[in-house]
């Protein structure tokens, strides 16, 4: 959960779901931004989720989970006096995909932060991985919250005004949306990929990052397939030990002066056995902090993407115009310096007229000069982009740092507090063990 | 102890005592009869607080506490050094076996004898012979079914080890028991000695028409089982079932811990590997995977302590319950015998004078089985408490152990990456 604030003012985050230790988080978890974000103006909460039935495109009955997002503005002249009632709206997991694909194609310079997984990924055999689990719903609930503090925090992103009307326009949204057309102009995969084999020199330090991506991917994703295999692991050994519980306890039946002491240890068993279900609950916290960045290295890799088909384009387009050059040079002085069709079909239907070549010169003239515009055009969009990339990479980052050393502190705390708990459990056993 | 009483009678009775019986109390002339040293007759021989054992050999090993009675052990048995012979018929494996004692009956005051399980299970045979109704700290299996353990794996060696020294120092604690010529013998002979010591006893045919009569007698049963006996029975059926589970579960426990150490191990390589793509957080990533090794290597200790201490006492005591119904089949058979004697007199015409004589000795015998049972069974509960109590506080005490270490781990992670802060410029950071 992030709140980027400036100064002084600390943004109220409205969840009081939130854990002291979350809440700690996000209030130290501050950036001086440049320029005002949305965040500093408003509160945004996603209060509540809801299911849903409806008829979906094809008119087939469906069953759809929807969440309430609720925003109010920060007034700090009436801190103390009781806050306005916040204004809501409900919107699906469907609307904020929607949101998030438009920043993506608007914003290709910025590294867009990730929403919650779709569907349970990495899960341990407790964790359900349905989508209507209740367990599943609120943790997305939490994900879907952070996201739009995350965008609200941002400080290009969060001037939006689509965005400011996902929060605040339940009604025709979505035909907004569309009407910008962005997505005519998202790049397709295949031209985007197609860049990436073909660029020639891409800036250093975006292929850095590309490779940085991938490394944290695989390496996220790893950490999070072995922490679910070792929560696994984890709930049998505390469950098993519940056995000892009801042992004890019938044992405790048969004896005397041994019963007991038996019977309060069999108590501290089952304590135990129980114990590890909150553990557990805690640590999927942990996990969930990893997951964001693991989705975060997705934009990463975008937008080094972008740069790569930029950089494409402003290749192609210096390319074209050099042979451009040379095709008019050739024109001019009859030389044919490199072989070409024209060249060839003209050395054997014969040469072209005077007016046919002045025509031609014409023609190519213009060319070149659309080309030289072109190439001019695309040269300061790939600057703009690199550095207005370059910025947000470079906030990201330290972003990045803050967060999962916070995340490394808090899965530490939380170890302790899962040894406290052992110690206590056991002691208390040695205890009435000793009255045996 | 020396007095030869089973019982403790300093033993405070808060709670009504285990042994059902009030009258044990007064049977101390009786246990000195049946000692087979003579010269315990007279408790006086030997003075009960004398401590003269080699101080060493009381730290060498832990003793079973037993609070109420004083420490007046003075025959120390140690059971160490498994050592594998070969021969061309079978290897197989001997222990030492290092005796220290001032008792008078012994020639020397040190003994030093190698001994393999064959020799160990014909002393509890023969100790059962001579005492059927007392109860003999059970033997460690003599296979072991679980499939996977070869007979000399190191970790099989010493749990059996342990359980052999466990063996012979509850039988040298044990006021006729120890007294035993066999057990002296045992611990005192050399090899070709006790090959010929063996030899002795009944014949063949002699321990045959025992066996004849004990299945006799457990066919035709017994009539009127005194109460407490049936309690005891009773107590024993469902005790063995509790022993049985406890075992289960804690070999379950282990099982379960190890996989979970199998995964654990993982993580902290993955960190390491993590940390090599980083600049900011080389450090606490490389600290994260330096503590989950070290929580690694304390869930291995904690693993196998539970393995060296709780598991074996508990399936002792699962032992425990065999040696125990067998305890009670045969003072049940002698009960039998009696009770069938008793009827064909009532049928007999003649010859009834040699007859009664007969019943009178069986009585006498039956009564004294009876009494040494109560005594024993007193005796055992107690040995059984501090047994299993020990072993519960030494899990516990263990496992607080394993997690103040891994406390100590993590915070000292909390510790570092603080003071990194510390030198940043982040104001307090609370520990929650």
């Amino acid at each position: 959960m992030m709140a980027d604030t400036g100064s002084e003012e600390i943004a109220v985050i409205g969840n009081t779901d939130l854990t002291p230790s979350e809440l700690e988080n996000n209030i130290k978890n501050t950036m001086v931004e440049k320029g005002a974000t949305l965040l500093k103006r408003m509160e945004i909460n996603v209060a509540e989720a809801e299911k849903r039935t409806g008829k979906n495109a094809v008119s087939m009955q469906e069953t759809y989970t929807v969440y309430l997002i609720e925003t109010r503005a920060v007034d700090p002249s009436s801190e103390g006096a009781n806050p306005a009632p916040p204004d809501s709206l409900w919107r699906r997991y469907s609307e904020f995909e929607l949101l998030r694909n438009y920043l993506l194609v608007t914003y290709s310079f910025v590294v867009v932060p990730p929403l919650p997984e779709k569907r349970a990924e990495f899960v341990w055999h407790k964790l359900s991985a349905d989508n209507m689990d209740p367990d599943f719903v609120e943790r997305r609930r939490v994900g879907l919250e952070n996201f739009l503090l995350r965008v609200a925090s941002h400080p290009v992103l969060s001037n939006d005004k689509i965005f400011y009307s996902f929060l605040t326009q339940e009604q025709g949204w979505k035909e907004v949306v569309f009407e910008t057309g962005f997505q005519a102009k998202s790049d397709s995969r295949l031209k985007a990929l197609n860049a990436t084999f073909r660029v020639k020199n891409p800036d250093k330090r975006f292929a850095e990052m590309k490779h940085y991506g991938d490394e944290l991917q695989s390496v996220i994703s790893q950490l999070l397939r072995v922490r679910a295999r070792v929560a696994d692991r984890l709930y049998g050994v505390y469950k098993v030990h519940g056995n000892y519980g009801r042992v004890f306890s019938e044992w405790s039946a048969i004896e005397r002066e041994m019963g007991d002491g038996l019977q309060s240890a069999g108590h501290h068993m089952d304590a135990y056995a129980a114990s590890v279900d909150d553990i557990l609950e805690e640590e999927e916290h942990y996990a969930d902090q990893l997951k964001e960045y693991l989705f975060y290295t997705e934009a990463l890799r975008a937008v080094c993407r972008k740069h790569e088909l930029c950089q494409f384009e402003l290749e192609m387009a210096a390319q074209d115009l050099t042979s451009k050059k040379q095709q008019r040079e050739e024109l001019a002085t009859g030389t044919v310096r490199t072989f070409s069709l024209k060249g060839m079909t003209s050395k054997l239907f014969g040469q072209e007229t005077p007016e046919q070549r002045e025509a031609k010169i014409k023609t190519l003239e213009s060319q070149i000069e659309e080309g030289e515009e072109m190439v001019k055009d695309k040269n300061a969009e790939s600057e703009e982009f690199v550095k207005n990339a370059w910025v947000d990479i470079e906030r990201f980052r330290e972003q990045k740092d803050r967060d999962l050393k916070e995340a490394l502190i808090s899965y530490a705390i939380m170890q302790i507090s899962m040894c406290k708990k052992g110690i206590q459990v056991w002691s208390n056993a040695k205890e009435c063990f000793s009255k045996m | 102890m020396m007095s030869g009483t089973v019982v403790d009678s300093g033993s405070p009775t808060a709670a009504v005592p285990d042994e059902l019986s009030g009258q044990i109390l007064d049977e101390d002339e009786d246990f000195e009869v049946f000692c087979k040293d003579s010269t315990f007759t007279d408790g006086g021989s030997l003075n009960a607080s004398m401590q003269t054992s080699p101080g060493s050999m009381v730290n060498q090993y832990k003793f079973e506490e037993e609070e109420e009675q004083p420490d007046t052990k003075d025959i120390f048995v140690t059971v160490d050094n498994p050592e594998s012979h070969v021969t061309a018929i079978e290897t197989f494996i001997t222990y030492r076996v290092l005796t220290k004692t001032t008792r008078s009956e012994f020639d020397s005051s040190e003994y030093e004898v190698r001994r393999r399980y064959q020799d160990f299970f014909w002393l509890k045979s023969k100790l059962e012979e001579a005492h059927p109704t007392l109860i003999v700290h059970p033997l460690p299996e003599k296979f072991v079914m679980k499939g996977m353990v070869e007979r000399f794996n190191n970790d099989f060696i010493e749990t059996r080890k342990r359980a052999l020294h466990k063996f012979l120092n509850r039988i040298a604690e044990h006021p006729i028991l120890s007294c035993s010529e066999d057990f002296k013998i045992f611990l005192t002979a050399q090899a070709w000695e006790l090959a010929s010591h063996k030899k002795q006893g009944p014949g063949l045919l002699s321990r045959m028409g025992d066996t004849v009569r004990a299945v006799a007698a457990s066919v035709r049963g017994v009539r009127n089982r005194p109460e407490e006996f049936n309690d005891i029975q009773d107590y024993v059926e469902s005790f063995s079932q509790k022993m049985t589970s406890l075992d289960k579960i804690t070999q379950r426990i282990i099982r379960e811990k190890k996989e979970y150490l199998e995964e654990l191990r993982e993580c902290g390589p993955t960190y390491t590997l993590w940390s090599g793509s980083e600049e900011e957080l080389v450090e606490p990533l490389k600290q994260m995977a330096g503590c989950l090794d070290r929580c690694c290597r304390e869930t291995e200790e904690q693993v196998q302590q539970l393995g060296n201490n709780l598991l074996p006492i508990l399936h002792e005591y699962v032992l425990c319950t065999e040696t125990l119904k067998a305890v009670l089949r045969r003072r049940d058979n002698i009960q039998a015998e009696f009770e069938a004697k008793n009827e064909a007199l009532a049928t007999k015409r003649t010859d009834t004078e040699a007859m009664k004589e007969e019943i009178d000795k069986l009585e006498d015998k039956l009564e004294f089985a009876n009494n040494t049972l109560k005594g024993d069974w007193g005796r055992w509960k107690k040995s059984m408490r501090a047994d299993l109590r020990a072993a519960f506080i030494n899990t516990a005490e263990k496992n607080v152990e394993h997690y103040e270490k891994c406390l100590a781990v993590w915070e000292s992670f909390l510790l570092s990456q603080r003071t990194e802060a510390n030198e940043g410029d982040d104001g307090d950071r609370d520990d929650s």
